[in-house]
């Protein structure tokens, strides 16, 4: 009688991956152990993006600020780009937004541009939205020290 | 005599039947006639031409009207086609001016939909300015918004907007489908002039 030897390789790793419990301690240990299997190091809950809330202080001096707010289907093509609907010069006060840096208006000689520069277009390249998580590792991580409180 | 007061009263009963039977196959002939155009009025029905299916239902898959937390939908006759029987057989009739265009095949490629579209949002828009966003009320009712629970942003935005008289659309382009290239001053310079406020 054939015993399929990929079936029995399979069932193998899946009582191998069952073995390791889905508690949190465990798999905070399973992170230093170069063994583990990837499926088990997924840590990862069911995140929610953060509600609308007051801009968010930063961590370190040259960090893109945080995006506050939800950018559900917010698009940014070469035709349109909706963070611009409120965030450039002359939208910024209508819409009660921040406006975009200064540092926007230069090309990647540092010369000074009359509008946006297309090194800075895309928005969600750098600047990204939170979401309502724990950390996935435990850490002691303290901000830039000016920025201290 | 009698032969005739009797032909009389057949003639009466027959009457009487005619008009019950036209009356019943009224009800059913409008019934029918009701039932064909609520079937031309789903989104099954819209995304049968491909130039629909292909362009603005993808577009609009990727929103917040088509799968959102709750899963209340607003599908294609919801926005577009009015809901009160007056303003919705005018707009069927209207409809005859797609069918042309159906049959001439003026969007049917992707790029002369492209072209064209600045111009079909555009009217799409008019519409909705003209009607204070009738349809978008179908559903979203103003007078009931609970500021409390929208987001900071909303709430200002809202209030702010009521109070100088805008309707829905003025803000709330784009929410369905993908913007025609709009002037925004910034980015690629656009083919054709459109501004989104």
């Amino acid at each position: 009688m054939k015993t399929p030897r990929s079936i029995s390789i399979a069932a193998a790793t899946c009582m191998t991956l069952l073995s390791f419990s889905t508690s949190a301690q465990e798999a905070s240990k399973a992170r230093t152990d170069p063994n583990t299997p990837i499926e088990a190091l997924s840590n990862a809950d069911t995140f929610r993006v953060e509600r609308d809330r007051s801009p968010i202080p930063r961590d370190y001096v040259q960090q893109p600020p945080l995006v506050p707010h939800s950018i559900r289907d917010y698009r940014i093509t070469q035709n349109f780009n909706k963070c611009m609907d409120c965030h450039s010069w002359s939208k910024y006060q209508a819409a009660g937004a921040t406006k975009v840096s200064i540092t926007h208006f230069k090309d990647r000689e540092g010369t000074e541009l009359g509008n946006i520069s297309p090194r800075r277009y895309f928005c969600t390249a750098c600047h990204v939205p939170q979401t309502e998580t724990r950390p996935l590792v435990e850490n002691t991580f303290k901000r830039a020290e000016g920025l201290r409180r | 005599m009698k032969v005739f007061a009797s032909l009389r009263s057949k003639l009466q009963a027959i009457g009487y039947l005619t008009a019950a039977g036209l009356f019943a196959a009224g009800i059913v002939f409008w019934g029918g006639f009701n039932w064909a155009l609520e079937l031309t009025n789903t989104e099954k029905f819209c995304i049968t031409c491909h130039e629909m299916q292909r362009n603005v239902f993808v577009e609009y898959q990727t929103t917040s009207h088509y799968s959102n937390r709750t899963g209340v939908r607003a599908t294609c006759p919801d926005c577009h086609v009015p809901k009160d029987w007056e303003h919705k057989i005018v707009r069927k009739i209207k409809a005859s001016n797609e069918i042309l265009h159906k049959v001439l095949g003026t969007v049917d490629t992707r790029e002369k939909f492209n072209e064209r579209r600045v111009r079909l949002a555009k009217s799409e828009w008019a519409r909705m300015k003209e009607t204070d966003s009738r349809e978008c009320r179908n559903c979203h009712n103003y007078t009931y918004m609970d500021y409390a629970e929208q987001g900071r942003r909303a709430s200002a935005q809202h209030t702010k907007g009521f109070a100088e008289n805008k309707t829905c659309i003025d803000c709330h382009k784009g929410v369905a489908h993908v913007l025609p290239p709009i002037e925004q001053d910034i980015g690629a310079p656009k083919i054709e002039q459109a501004r989104a406020q």
